[in-house]
């Protein structure tokens, strides 16, 4: 309709010139309106309205669900209840909460345990894959399977091998003479902290290894010869040439696996559902067991985001690090 | 594509039927020749546990079919692990949208009162018909005046033990207190066969187990008011104390870990000589004669008898986990869902269900204790009139959505957990109380 009804004006009475210019204006006009056409060529409004998409995205599946989280937090909502604002009597009802500071307490025993495990064992497999061996593709390829293997299907498999009654492990021990008395791997408090570790180890343990094989295969082989041209042992080549090298891709690492274990949640629930007495709750367990299971969404909440402010000095004091590794 | 055009007449028609079954009901529906408008493709999802007892969720399957060609619609039947319950609950209504029946336990309509339909009209009539619902089982449902869950079954708890081994440490009856229950597992530890019981996080066996356990002692939460945490008390500093002797003289000390499959499987497998438990560790050996065996090589079911908790000082108690079913007031079909209860609780279809049981559930109503059933098999007496005497959680209160928070948070098992890891009895008690009364307070 647009580009008629230039047409048929210009079939009237006016000067050639005038029809002919508003003949030309008419098709453009046809394709993009005037206003958007100069919207466009604004740069800055291109720029918003190309980042847009991904600003409703974050909007709706993280910006939201976060301010709603901080919303019920400090509410008394509960099951069915919307609840009333109740200011921060949710968190210091939580703080105040023996079973939230055991949690805490191993929430960072947990994180600091098996951050350490996953990159000296990681380390330690990437640089054992970095050498030149028979099958190596097929051995690397089957290193990831704990990180591909569903986590509740193979924490599973380790509840059974932990087992109070009918563990391997205990019985594979005891038959080669190495136990008299069971190994209580998930009735006794610390050794079940120790037992949810040493799975998240299992389990973290080659995403380490792959980031950390990708960092070792930038190091030019070239420094090495150099260095053991003028007699630098194994251990010196790695601690001065090595690790400087893949220190940025480690931070970088060590940063994602932090940040996931932390709030760790599916291996902990499957294997001991933060028993025996809590001595296995994270936050996440416990957050879960307060909100989900008992219903008291509020008080949940908080201990939620309790967890937030603490994974945030850890997080700011690593990309701090981070910058600093890298600007050197 | 072309729509169906619909003429005055048959829209007169039509219309007039409408109106003449709302306002005359069933005949009006009769002689409109029309189902009512629930019963027409109407689509309707239950949610229950995994049932101990497989043959009880066969026949449910059956019945979901049954019932659905009697009530004219569709009906699901899901069934999830116990321990997952309250949190799809939790999901659901949280979104308002879900399962239009919940399989409840122990008190949990307390917890979900408001969120759960007011199903008097369809619980009075079944508890009158059926010889009255059993006292317990009305108080952790019937929220102030209105019942908000319709009482199913109650799974009986009682000591499933073998009495071979019992009779050869020199008890042929079970021991009646928990002193002798004491000795007599100590003697049996020593030959290889503890007691196993659960202390860890886990629904009904822990909790099953050692609520009755402090109350026998004289221990309670609170006061009768429902308010006054009383759970720090010199009786359960006692009974803490004997647990904790319990556990190492006696018991699988693997139970710390222990889920409510646990016990089954050590039983079973013929590592323990005792449990608190359902009947559902006999009638799988029932199921599977040989399979299980004993280390003399007869059928385990042979072996296997049923006894009351032993008494504490104050007496013999117990805790039967009850179940009902709860219909979600998000429910777009909540008139559907109460006229399927309505059949599905009825007498005649209660009763296959009730027989594949086999004893493991019994009614929520009196009139079972008199079925012919129980002439069968006097293993299973013991559960035929267990359900007459037990009590809630939250004693002395009253129940309450309290007394459901702080068994979700398994405060009494871990005050017990607690002191059998190590911390003093005087200090777990003291930690329960603190946690009480941060729920109560």
């Amino acid at each position: 309709m647009a580009a008629r009804e230039p047409r048929s004006i210009a079939g009237g009475a006016g000067g050639a010139a005038e029809a002919a210019s508003r003949v030309t204006v008419a098709p453009r006009a046809a394709v993009r309106s005037p206003w958007l056409g100069q919207a466009l060529e604004n740069e800055r409004i291109l720029g918003f309205l190309l980042l847009s998409p991904t600003v409703v995205l974050l909007a709706l599946f993280i910006a939201y669900p976060f301010v709603k989280g901080v919303w019920i937090s400090l509410t008394n909502a509960t099951v069915g209840n919307p609840g009333q604002f109740v200011g921060i009597q949710n968190f210091e009802k939580v703080f105040h909460d023996s079973i939230f500071q055991q949690a805490t307490y191993n929430t960072f025993v947990y994180t600091a345990l098996a951050t350490v495990g996953k990159l000296a064992l990681g380390m330690w497999l990437a640089l054992l894959l970095n050498r030149h061996f028979r099958a190596k593709r097929l051995v690397r390829a089957s290193m990831l399977l704990p990180f591909i293997i569903p986590t509740v299907l193979s924490t599973l498999a380790w509840k059974w091998m932990f087992d109070p009654t009918f563990s391997v492990l205990n019985w594979s021990l005891y038959h080669l003479g190495l136990i008299e008395t069971r190994i209580g791997w998930l009735t006794d408090p610390t050794m079940a902290l120790m037992s949810v570790i040493i799975v998240n180890i299992w389990r973290g343990m080659p995403f380490y290894a792959i980031s950390l094989l990708a960092g070792l295969q930038t190091v030019s082989p070239e420094l090495h010869e150099a260095a053991a041209i003028d007699g630098a042992n194994g251990w010196q080549r790695f601690w001065r040439i090595t690790w400087p090298l893949v220190l940025p891709v480690t931070m970088v690492v060590t940063l994602f696996s932090v940040i996931q274990t932390f709030a760790d949640f599916q291996l902990v629930y499957a294997l001991t559902g933060g028993g025996p007495a809590n001595s296995t709750h994270l936050f996440a367990t416990y957050a879960y067991q307060v909100g989900i299971v008992t219903g008291l969404l509020g008080e949940g909440a908080a201990v939620s985001l309790a967890m937030f402010p603490m994974l945030f000095v850890i997080v700011i004091i690593q990309l701090w690090y981070i910058r600093r590794v890298e600007g050197a | 594509m072309a729509a169906k055009r619909i003429d005055r007449r048959q829209f007169v028609r039509i219309s007039g039927a409408a109106a003449a079954a709302a306002g005359t009901g069933l005949d009006a529906i009769l002689s409109a020749r029309r189902a009512p408008a629930y019963a027409q493709g109407s689509k309707l999802h239950l949610t229950r546990w995994v049932d101990f007892v497989p043959a009880g969720d066969e026949v449910l399957a059956k019945q979901m079919v049954e019932a659905g060609k009697a009530l004219g619609a569709e009906i699901t039947l899901e069934r999830i692990n116990a321990n997952d319950l309250q949190p799809r609950i939790t999901a659901a209504v949280s979104s308002g949208s879900g399962p239009d029946i919940f399989h409840l336990l122990h008190n949990w309509p307390y917890l979900y009162e408001k969120s759960l339909v007011d199903v008097t009209d369809v619980a009075d009539p079944i508890g009158k018909a059926q010889g009255g619902f059993y006292q317990p089982v009305i108080e952790a449902t019937k929220v102030g005046r209105a019942f908000r869950a319709v009482p199913h079954a109650i799974v009986g708890g009682q000591i499933a033990y073998r009495k071979s081994l019992f009779a050869e440490v020199g008890f042929k009856e079970f021991p009646k207190t928990w002193q002798e229950y004491r000795d007599a597992g100590k003697k049996l530890k020593a030959k290889g066969y503890p007691i196993g019981q659960t202390a860890g996080h886990t629904f009904g066996d822990a909790p099953g187990f050692w609520y009755p356990y402090m109350w026998s002692w004289g221990g309670k939460e609170v006061e009768k008011d429902g308010k006054t945490v009383a759970i720090n008390s010199k009786e359960t500093v006692e009974s803490i104390k004997f647990a904790t002797g319990f556990w190492k003289d006696a018991c699988d000390e693997g139970g710390l870990a222990w889920d409510d499959a646990s016990n089954n499987r050590a039983f079973l497998a013929g590592t323990i000589c005792a449990t608190l438990n359902g009947a559902s560790i006999y009638i799988e050996a029932l199921r599977n004669p040989d399979k299980y065996k004993t280390d003399k090589g007869e059928q385990m079911k042979s072996d296997i008898l049923h006894a009351a908790n032993p008494a504490g000082p104050k007496g013999q108690f117990h805790y039967h986990a009850s179940f009902h079913h709860g219909i979600m007031s998000y429910s777009k079909n909540q008139k559907l869902a109460k006229e399927f209860l309505k059949w599905l609780h009825a007498k005649e279809h209660f009763e296959p269900w009730f027989l594949a049981q086999k004893g493991f559930s019994v009614g929520a109503t009196k009139i079972w204790e008199e079925h012919p059933m129980w002439k069968e098999d006097p293993v299973m007496l013991p559960y035929r009139t267990a359900a007459r005497a037990f009590q809630l959680f939250g004693f002395a209160g009253p129940p309450s959505a309290k007394a459901s928070e702080a068994y979700s948070k398994y405060i009494v098992v871990d005050m017990y957990a607690k002191a059998i890891q190590g911390m003093s009895a005087e200090d777990a008690a003291k930690w329960a109380e603190g946690e009480l009364k941060r729920i109560y307070g």
